[in-house]
């Protein structure tokens, strides 16, 4: 089956300007203006199939946005090949365009004066919609945002929230195929990211639509991507299934252990890792991932143990853990 | 395309129509331009014995009345738009919609300006009234003044279009904004009418394209113009807008090409 999103060495180098602060500096610029190149993106591959919706992660300034931006059309790639659905989005090609989405948190595609429904308008014509699946369209959108009481309102009158769920369903009324989603949950409160999550599983669900998201939020992650590509520094350090980015990255697991007779304090078992809780008789452990099977044998025989498990770190510690490491080492 | 014309319509004028305050404010603005020129000719006029250069008082009328009407058709602010699209990142919003982002700067256009012809007839006709300005009415120089008027609107409009392109490479244009309104003030007859420039002025005045915008759409109105040079004029016109069509294709496509996509 062809690939939805093949991108095969892409990247993207910017020209910066490089100078210190201060008027000297400046005036010195004026004269002398150091150029430098930076890799914004650092032959990046992957493929995404039809369906699929990926995690795209990776720290501040790694190249995500960068890279939406690539598949979106908005930017050339310096090098490397991306095509979506068998274009290429540099191009624009209005058959391109019309079937792709890309919705950038916090950036305002409705018209700010007037309401929703305006600027839902304008995208019917726009993308040339039949007027009775527009009107299905937009009522199974309103219904399912519940943006029935705001979207007669001026756009500015808004909160961000309200204002986000209308900027997705004015993305979505072409019922595009690929959705390019930059952390579409951005400053929303806890309630309306919920409800922006389960309606992009719906909406992939029902449409059977491809979704490339990056968020902040690992909630957002957890909830919606089985797979989860990460780039950091421009290069692509991991692509495969979220449960197996703790087992590939994390340094450490953690041993929950039940005592039968738990002592007074947690002395005892420095010896074995670092404590993280003790509480009720059950000593929590961060061990090193490759003496968890000798530190677990020596618990057992040293104690009795009514209950044991291991698990991986919080998914956060471990992206925490990734994104923390130098340039050098990452890729 | 008709259909998107008639939905941006509606939203152009549903949006201008939030602010009537401030649509009165730059009105007031437009219609004390003329009224300074005018007042400042005026007084020269009558102090060198009622004419300049052969330019009575009355002809200084008729000319910044005019322009009240020309120079409205003619303005043009998306210079400053696209150099704010490009800066602050809003271009992408344009960018990723299967449509070209110029119909909607077309039609923010148009609908201001007819919008505010509303203020600029009344103004007309009172400044006729406290001026009284040498007019005849021709029918053929107002027959005239209609292609004249409409391609210089365009003109004004792409050459707009073309300066403010600019802010791909710049990020901050200003200063060549600002070069090409002051350019426009003096080659364009804006501040004063052509004939009163130097001959060298004058000379250069003709070669470029903004005497095509302002000057030469009121002469035709006045009926300064013989009916064959405005002929000619309305076919140099017309070259110029092909040119400037071609020019801002080209510079478009390398525009996007160069466009940063900035803000994240």
């Amino acid at each position: 089956m062809t690939p939805i999103v093949h991108v095969e060495k892409l990247s993207k180098t910017y020209s910066v300007t490089d100078r210190e602060g201060g008027l000297k500096a400046a005036l010195k610029n004026l004269i002398n203006r150091k150029k430098r190149d930076v890799k914004a993106v650092n032959e990046v591959s992957f493929d995404i199939e039809a369906g699929e919706i990926v995690g795209f992660l990776g720290p501040n300034g790694a190249g995500k946005t960068t890279t939406l931006k690539m598949l979106s059309g908005l930017l050339h790639p310096t090098a490397g090949v991306g095509q979506v659905l068998g274009f290429t989005p540099y191009k624009r090609e209005r058959a391109y365009l019309s079937q792709m989405t890309l919705v950038m948190g916090q950036r305002n595609q409705l018209i700010w004066d007037i309401p929703a429904t305006d600027s839902f308008d304008l995208n019917r014509v726009v993308y040339r919609l039949n007027p009775d699946d527009f009107k299905r369209t937009r009522d199974e959108l309103v219904d399912l945002l519940e943006l029935a009481p705001i979207i007669t309102k001026p756009v500015r009158n808004l909160s961000l929230g309200e204002r986000m769920k209308c900027e997705i369903a004015a993305a979505l009324l072409h019922r595009p195929k690929v959705l390019f989603l930059d952390e579409p949950t951005l400053g929303l409160d806890v309630t309306s990211q919920r409800r922006i999550r389960a309606f992009i599983k719906d909406y992939n669900a029902k449409y059977g639509a491809t979704v490339l998201l990056t968020s902040h939020y690992m909630a957002d992650i957890e909830a919606l991507c089985k797979r989860v590509i990460i780039i950091h520094h421009g290069k692509l350090i991991f692509d495969g299934e979220l449960s197996q980015l703790a087992h590939q990255f994390s340094a450490d697991k953690t041993i929950s252990a039940t005592l039968e007779n738990p002592p007074e304090n947690t002395d005892a078992f420095k010896v074995y890792g670092e404590v993280l809780g003790y509480e009720d008789g059950q000593i929590r452990l961060k061990i090193p991932k490759q003496n968890t099977s000798a530190m677990i044998s020596k618990l057992l025989s040293e104690w009795s143990v009514l209950d044991v498990s291991i698990q991986e770190p919080p998914i956060e510690d471990v992206i925490e853990h990734i994104f923390a490491s130098p340039k050098e080492t990452s890729a | 395309m008709i259909n998107i014309y008639k939905v941006l319509i509606r939203n152009e004028l549903l949006v201008e129509l939030q602010y009537p305050l401030a649509l009165a404010i730059w009105m007031l603005e437009k219609l004390l331009e003329p009224i300074i020129y005018l007042a400042v000719w005026t007084s020269v006029a009558v102090s060198q014995g009622g004419d300049v250069n052969g330019l009575t008082v009355a002809d200084f009328a008729a000319y910044y009345i005019a322009l009240l009407l020309v120079g409205h058709l003619t303005q043009n602010w998306h210079i400053w738009t696209i150099e704010w699209y490009v800066r602050e990142g809003q271009l992408s919003k344009y960018l990723v919609r299967p449509i070209h982002p110029i119909h909607e700067s077309i039609t923010n256009d148009w609908i201001y300006k007819l919008l505010m012809m509303v203020v600029i007839l009344p103004a007309m006709f009172l400044l006729a009234w406290l001026f009284s300005p040498s007019l005849q009415f021709d029918f053929g120089a107002i027959l005239r003044f209609i292609p004249a008027i409409c391609l210089a609107g365009a003109l004004g409009f792409l050459g707009g279009w073309v300066v403010g392109l600019s802010a791909f490479w710049t990020t901050r244009n200003g200063t060549l904004v600002q070069m090409y309104f002051l350019m426009m003030l003096f080659f364009s007859g804006r501040i004063a009418p052509l004939e009163l420039l130097p001959d060298f002025m004058r000379q250069i005045a003709f070669i470029l394209p903004f005497r095509w915008i302002i000057s030469f759409p009121i002469e035709v109105l006045l009926g300064w113009v013989a009916p064959q040079d405005a002929m000619v004029g309305i076919g140099i016109q017309f070259a110029w807008v092909v040119a400037l069509i071609l020019l801002a294709i080209a510079i478009w496509q390398m525009s996007v090409r160069r466009y940063s996509a900035v803000g994240g």
